[in-house]
């Protein structure tokens, strides 16, 4: 089977999805939508279980953080139909103070550490996620350090201010 | 009289212990904990804990011009670097719409390749010493080492490779390298021959082997494996033949599969890839003669910085260095996923562009670290010394792990 151009996809979401789901961009061919958090798990399980597009492969699951905007917090999921050889790109807005969405653990027994790693860095809840703890980072950890105004280094250290490299 | 109970086969143990299995445990090869509850030699469940050696790489990346990102992908994974920096610069150029000279793409493939070989050769080895097979771990090392002096020739180091750049590579492959490359392929194939037939059938580590860790492609495609652990279990999944990049589909190789995704499997598809790798390299070594030999980098004087000699003496390349290096250049304003076959699995780079000098956002699809969390729930029933060999086969690389 050949790749599903990227217009047959938007068309079959669109019909099933009516009003829900939004083209954000085709960047370099990748298809990328978003969609609310009320429908994602169903635009997830229908992405996957549909016997035309079967994107049974979840590549990834992360976040991005826009302060500025007022849905801060956006869930990004890759997935990867095989048989097709086609990648879609789904999105998620959510707002800084309510960051829940439903977890993709009931699809994907891979989307454990992936979305353990996405709230470890970002604080997205992921509700129904079987164990969500933080992963990489210390567990008493108390920030979400891929969070924009998280800075690099700790503000508080001495050793690195500018004057003392001539700055 | 005696303070400490006994235990003998009339009277189970009816407690199951604790045993913690790392963090630094010389049977698993980095920086992995498992708390594992086990009933006698059998686990019954465990947990795993990562991150010990997580540097925030995604974070650092976000305040690093693209070109200096390439040394932060060495150190994923670190058995094979090349491939992360080639993964890493084939992403910028995807985003910047550079296309790179085929001779370009065939001295990466030959990088990538030697990477692939590299990569294999450890984890094949050490698999065998953790079945108690020490020779094939001493013979093969010497391969690796001719392989990193390939890289020394190349680009001066040999772990952290951080070869190449952006649009190309920072010089070109000299004869020396050439030589090196022709004698690795001639040695290895001898190598690897002799390797094999210590190995694939041998009575003890077939049945050390074969069976141990089995896993379905359903599940494996579930946990969201990929390389050669998903190979191993019958899917055909390779990132080179469903979406080539840097001309692999002027190639003519085979994706090995294995039959029941168990430790042998896992082994045999691996050794079957260095086969697949060094009929790349050898392919392109022949398609290399046909292109311009004075080619190794696309012309992108805007990414691509200028040699040293004409920054001083040539007023257009001194106003590309300032730019590169200041980072006035102009990017465009979009996100690539880009991804390449690690000697993992495969190894995505998304990047989030906002038109600056650096990534508003980068993240790494790190096929260590989603290939890694089946390895807790299928311990579960699995004896001790199975869940050692199962953890080397997997080959999770804790650099690329915890990122």
């Amino acid at each position: 089977m050949g790749k599903i151009a990227n217009e047959v996809l938007l068309q079959a979401l669109g019909e099933k999805f009516p009003g829900q789901i939004t083209e954000l961009n085709q960047d370099y061919g990748l298809l990328t939508v978003e969609t609310g958090r009320e429908q994602i798990s169903d635009v997830l399980a229908y992405l996957k279980n549909d016997p035309e597009l079967k994107f049974i492969f979840l590549t990834d699951i992360t976040a991005i953080h826009y302060p500025e905007l007022e849905k801060a917090v956006g869930v990004i999921y890759h997935l990867h139909s095989l048989t097709t050889n086609t990648r879609i790109r789904v999105k998620v807005f959510l707002s800084a103070d309510d960051v829940h969405i439903p977890t993709a653990t009931t699809l994907w027994e891979g989307a454990n550490w992936m979305e353990r790693e996405t709230y470890d860095f970002f604080g997205v809840i992921f509700d129904g996620h079987p164990d969500l703890r933080r992963i990489l980072n210390v567990d008493d950890m108390t920030v979400f350090p891929m969070r924009k105004e998280f800075p690099l280094e700790d503000p508080n250290r001495i050793d690195k201010k500018d004057y003392f490299f001539g700055r | 009289m005696q303070n400490h109970p006994v235990y003998t086969d009339n009277d189970p143990q009816t407690e199951h212990s604790t045993l913690n299995l790392g963090p630094t445990h010389p049977a698993t090869h980095g920086v992995f904990q498992n708390v594992l509850e086990m009933d006698g030699e059998r686990i019954v469940s465990g947990v795993s804990t990562i991150g010990y050696i997580h540097r925030a790489f995604e974070k650092i990346a976000e305040h690093r011009p693209f070109y200096q990102i390439t040394p932060l992908t060495d150190r994923l994974n670190y058995c094979s670097s090349p491939i992360n920096n080639m993964g890493w610069h084939m992403t910028v150029e995807k985003l910047l719409g550079i296309t790179t000279p085929k001779r370009v793409d065939y001295m990466r493939i030959i990088i990538m390749e030697l990477a692939r070989i590299a990569d294999h050769i450890v984890c094949n080895s050490i698999l065998g010493v953790d079945t108690g097979a020490l020779t094939g771990f001493t013979y093969m090392m010497q391969y690796r080492e001719a392989i990193y002096e390939v890289y020394e020739e190349i680009c001066g180091s040999r772990l952290t490779t951080n070869i190449g750049r952006i649009g190309g590579f920072e010089r070109n492959f000299n004869d020396i390298a050439f030589r090196k490359i022709r004698k690795v392929l001639t040695d290895f194939n001898y190598g690897l021959k002799e390797f094999e037939s210590l190995f694939n059938r041998n009575r003890i580590f077939v049945d050390r082997t074969r069976g141990v860790a089995a896993v379905t492609a359903e599940d494996a495609l579930s946990y969201s494996w990929s390389g050669p652990i998903l190979r191993a279990t019958g899917v055909d999944y390779d990132v080179r033949a469903m979406e080539p990049y840097s001309s692999y589909e002027d190639f003519d190789f085979e994706v090995p599969v294995g039959d029941n995704g168990d430790v042998y499997a896992r082994f045999l598809v691996r050794n079957e890839e260095m086969w697949q790798s060094m009929r790349l390299i050898e392919q392109a070594l022949v398609k290399i003669e046909k292109e311009p030999s004075d080619i190794f980098h696309a012309d992108v004087p805007a990414f691509y910085l200028p040699p040293k000699e004409e920054v001083y003496n040539n007023m257009e390349a001194l106003i590309y260095h300032f730019k590169i290096v200041m980072g006035e250049v102009e990017t465009p304003t979009a996100e690539v996923y880009h991804a390449v076959e690690g000697a993992n699995g495969e190894l995505g780079f998304y990047l989030v562009n906002d038109g600056g000098r650096s990534p508003y956002r980068l993240h790494f699809r790190r096929p260590s670290f989603i290939n890694y969390q089946m390895y807790a729930p299928m311990s579960r029933g699995m004896l001790l010394s199975d869940a050692i060999i199962n953890m080397s086969s997997l080959n999770v690389i804790a650099g690329e792990l915890d990122a």
